[in-house]
């Protein structure tokens, strides 16, 4: 119960993210300003950041039966918090010129942050849902963004519904899941499932509850046979809207199923451990060979997405299979080296383009590297370590799923995972390979728009970050190493 | 603190020469010469140096990432020295070789030069798996750009293939670094990637096997032997010369390295089961590709082929695993290392003249080009195992000690030194001799060596002529480290040897 101000201490990141949405939208009621409402929004989500982190060595309590904030939860709450405010920063030179209203949009993104961070910091049923939900509606809106401007060119009704749809599908999955799980145990915790009454309905009814839940989660999570939405969904979204997909979305909902089925015990049901395993093998091979036929940069995107998805859940399996944190560990790195490889792929790709138009092509971005290095630097560097070579941050997340896997003994999968890398480096290498072709001069490298200084700031920082934490990474696997121990 | 010095000079070598490309566009292939030959004269001070009792001249220790036993371990016996001292010399080479022909992008392109000459002596001298490894990658990156940037008509194809057989190779090997460092967890409770840790663990020999696989696949992806060789041909007839010069004298070289520094010192009884069919595959390469080459019109795919048909001899010494076996694999490296490079030089050289590398177009080169096909005849006598140069010695060696171990293979391995006679005096025959005919290409450029050019080679000449004269300077070098090697795993094959 909340009795006093110090028991709300805990929930300040939340509340700072939230105190800026409110804050946001009475300056919108004051006074229309683009750059106004995305400093407070960069700021509010800076501050939650800094607190969140300087927080992380005193906190551990459960807040409510709803929330718990302990270290692992205050991690991906900066890793959150962070990477919004990433997308903030670069969403600002994206959406500048949008014929519409632009500032609603900081307040989707501010709302849908509020959303994922309820989500990591989730052992509750009821808190998933209500941050799930939290954070897909906020997207179905970012997603829909540019629909009344004349110029855009992309399709993105088409993208919102579709996500819209299948996103409501797949909450119902989840929900009915709980709704099963409720009706043995009365209570909606993660860790009911695992004090079932023995004269319950059986072993059979848990395992249906169970995959309803992980097959819910799995789509979002957009894992094969439930990914077809991805590759449309990315593609019709504007570039930071996708990004913030791709990205927040993806590892608030990781850390809710990591966290669900290490409480849960899920995979003590050996029809579970089966079905995750093909899950995992269908993703790896399903993402990697589909993005060999692409030629869009996003959709190519998407399909690895589903890959990168598959190799961390070989480490959720592996989990169930090693003593220790390993697992766990490997997870969280991975998700961790994700979310930046990702924000700087998408990142660069949204710095070239604007509302209007898109480079989306890969043709677009021939000759790149001559024309500017620094984009292009970081692109390879962020294609690369998506791809688990050395010297970057994507290798090391490769290391701890290699090493999960083969403490865990899952020859099998190790097997797909080298198949499947092995693919993947294909289409990694296109979109390399393209940029150091020789430019036209025609065509310019990036559309007009507004150029912005801190976009730039951001990507270099990216950078920076995916080289430290791959030739350095001991202080951040600390780090992880700490709070993999709290799940 | 030298090693780390050497590789850093290549490093922040590579960064200023991208760099300086902004002053002038022929800044960067100075600073590249600067940083290789430094490198060069630094490890001069290697060259000399007293070993202990264990071989190791120089240590390097320290913590790397903890949480895994990961250290930053650099070490040098003489057998790192010496590709060591083979790396910087065609180093320059290469540079001298990349010094007319690469004249767009320049800065980028010695900047990729260095880092894969500094990735290679990373692998040269890292003690630690993880670190081995991790610089086994950093030398293919540098080396893709240089095939995909600077190749030739299909450059793409070549320099996409290049790097998918090394890297998903290179991931079983990485998965067979992890499993071996966890098996060091399970048997003394904590992570080591550490070489002379990893050497205790013993394991039950079905998983050591597993285990080896593993390595080997990578090993002799890189080196290359049948069935994992289709990449080379392609790469190196898509590569920039210096692209050739650098693959074939010094990127093959770690594939052999690692196969007599790691594969059979860490799983000495697998090895041993396995080393039968390791030399029947060295066989294979040998002859088979031997055979291909002879039917090849173009020429650098023809000096390609034959790569790996010498090749196969260092596979055949290795797994043979006695001292002369060993000490030719070295030599043959060494020396190979020279011949091939001269060979793609000259190939390189002969189609930056005249933009082909059809030898249905070539023939009667002699007179036009005296010097040029001086030069040719020489690397192609040495490659051919001339007595009285490195490569002779080097085989001559290998086959002596697979004798030893297995009669029937040695015998048809030796057939691969005929079949290098007749494809090496048949390329002399159709390129240099007959009638002179220009129809088909453009000879407005087709100028003898300059002296530059005759610089370079007259190095390489007298490196060959030094090896097979006197090989004993540097027999003498690499002879600690290989009767160590063999003193550690030499009980459990000697056992053996007379059964194969």
């Amino acid at each position: 119960m909340i009795t006093s101000f110090n028991d709300l201490l805990p929930l300040m990141p939340l509340l700072i993210v939230t105190a800026t949405s409110v804050i946001a939208m009475l300056m919108i009621g004051i006074r229309r300003s683009y750059i106004t409402t995305g400093s407070i929004t960069i700021t509010g989500l800076l501050a939650a950041t800094l607190v969140a982190v300087s927080m992380m060595d005193w906190t551990n309590q459960q807040v409510t039966p709803l929330l718990i904030i302990d270290q692992y939860s205050l991690l991906f709450t900066v890793v959150v918090c962070a990477s919004a405010m990433v997308l903030a920063v670069l969403s600002f030179p994206y959406f500048f010129e949008l014929d519409d209203q632009r500032e609603e949009y900081f307040l989707l993104l501010t709302v849908a942050t509020i959303g994922a961070i309820v989500m990591v910091s989730s052992n509750h049923f009821v808190s998933t849902v209500l941050g799930l939900e939290t954070l897909s509606m906020s997207l179905y809106g970012m997603i829909a963004y540019p629909l009344h401007s004349a110029k855009s060119a992309k399709f993105p009704l088409e993208a919102a519904v579709k996500y819209l749809v299948l996103s409501a599908a797949a909450s119902g999955f989840i929900l009915f899941g709980m709704a099963l799980i409720y009706a043995q145990t009365g209570t909606l915790s993660f860790a009911s499932v695992t004090e079932l009454p023995a004269a319950g309905l059986g072993d059979s009814y848990t395992i249906i509850a169970l995959l309803m839940v992980v097959s819910g989660m799995a789509f979002k999570l957009s894992l094969a046979p439930f990914h077809m939405w991805t590759p449309d969904v990315y593609e019709g979204a504007p570039l930071p809207a996708t990004a913030y997909l791709a990205t927040i979305g993806k590892a608030a909902m990781f850390v809710v199923l990591l966290r669900f089925v290490q409480i849960s015990e899920a995979l003590s049901f050996d029809s579970m451990v089966t079905v995750l395993t093909l899950i995992a093998a269908a993703s790896m091979l399903a993402g990697n060979l589909l993005a060999l036929l692409q030629d869009n940069l996003k959709r190519i995107l998407a399909y690895s997405s589903i890959a990168h998805m598959g190799y961390l859940l070989l480490a959720l399996v592996a989990g169930h299979h090693v003593t220790g944190t390993i697992a766990v560990e490997a997870i969280t790195f991975y998700l961790i080296a994700y979310v930046i490889m990702s924000l700087g792929a998408f990142g660069v790709a949204s710095v070239i383009s604007s509302s209007e138009k898109e480079f989306d092509s890969i043709k677009e971005y021939r000759g790149l590297f001559w024309r500017n290095p620094l984009l292009a630097t970081t692109f390879i560097a962020m294609l690369l370590s998506l791809a688990g070579i050395p010297l970057t941050i994507g290798f090391i997340g490769k290391f701890y799923i290699f090493l999960s896997g083969i403490e865990a003994g899952l020859w099998v999968l190790l097997g797909v995972l080298v198949l499947g890398s092995g693919i993947g480096l294909y289409y990694y290498l296109r979109i390399i390979y393209r940029m150091f072709m020789p430019e036209k001069h025609s065509q310019p490298y990036r559309v007009g728009g507004v150029e912005s200084v801190s976009s730039y700031g951001v990507l270099a920082i990216l950078l920076f970050l995916l080289l430290l934490f791959g030739v350095y990474p001991a202080p951040i696997m600390s780090i992880v190493a700490t709070a993999s121990a709290y799940i | 603190m030298i090693l780390v010095v050497l590789i850093s000079i290549l490093f922040l070598g590579g960064v200023l020469a991208w760099l300086s490309e902004g002053l002038d566009s022929k800044f960067p292939r100075v600073v590249a010469l600067a940083a290789v030959v430094i490198d060069l004269l630094v490890m001069m001070v290697l060259v000399g140096a007293d070993a202990e009792g264990s071989g190791w001249i120089v240590q390097l220790n320290a913590q790397w990432i903890p949480r895994f036993g990961i250290s930053f371990h650099l070490a040098a016996d003489g057998l790192s020295v010496l590709m060591m001292l083979l790396t910087a010399f065609l180093g320059i080479i290469a540079v001298g070789s990349a010094w007319d022909e690469i004249t767009e992008r320049t800065g980028f392109f010695y900047f990729n030069l260095l880092w894969t000459l500094a990735g290679v002596i990373g692998v040269f001298t890292a003690l630690d798996l993880f670190l081995f490894f991790f610089f086994w990658e950093v030398m293919l990156i540098p080396m893709y750009f240089i095939i995909a940037i600077w190749g030739h008509e299909n450059k793409n194809y070549a320099a996409m293939k290049f790097f998918i057989f090394t890297q998903v190779t290179g991931m079983l090997m990485l998965i067979s670094i992890l499993a071996l460092a966890y098996f060091h967890y399970i048997q003394f409770g904590w992570f080591s990637f550490d070489y002379f840790d990893l050497l205790k663990v013993s394991t039950s020999s079905a998983i050591e096997m597993w285990i080896m696989l593993g390595f080997f696949i990578a090993f002799s992806t890189k080196l290359p032997s049948f069935p994992f060789h289709s990449w080379l041909p392609d790469a190196h007839s898509q590569a920039p010369t210096a692209g050739s010069v650098l693959l074939a004298g010094v990127l093959l070289k770690t594939g052999a390295y690692g196969l007599i520094r790691f594969a059979v010192p860490l799983f000495p009884e697998a090895s041993m089961q396995f080393a039968p069919f390791a030399m029947t595959l060295a066989v294979i390469s040998i002859l088979y590709c031997a055979k291909v080459a002879f039917a090849q019109t173009d020429i650098k795919r023809l000096i390609a082929y034959t790569s790996v048909s010498h090749m196969g001899f260092v596979m055949l010494g290795i797994y043979a695993w006695n001292e002369q076996a060993l000490q030719g694999a070295v030599m043959t490296m060494l020396a190979h290392g020279l011949s091939a490079a001269a060979l793609f030089m000259l190939a390189g050289g002969l189609q930056h003249r005249i933009h082909t590398r059809d030898m249905d177009h070539m023939g009667g080169f002699w007179p036009k080009v005296p010097r040029l096909s001086f030069v040719a005849l020489f690397f192609s006598i040495a490659a051919l195992g001339m007595p009285g140069l490195g490569n002779f010695v080097g085989e001559f060696l290998a086959l002596l000690g697979a004798f030893q171990a297995s009669i029937g293979l040695t015998v048809a391995a030796a057939f691969g030194l005929i079949f290098a006679s007749v494809y090496s005096l048949w390329v002399i025959q159709k390129v240099f001799h007959g009638v002179y005919r220009n129809s088909d290409f453009d000879d407005t450029h087709l100028h003898d060596l300059t002296r530059r050019e005759m610089f370079y080679f007259g190095a390489m000449m007298i490196g060959l002529i030094w090896m097979g004269m006197y090989p004993q300077s540097f027999l003498d070098m690499s002879s600690t480290t290989l009767t160590n090697l063999l003193n550690e795993t030499g009980q459990l094959l000697f056992a053996q040897g007379s059964e194969l």
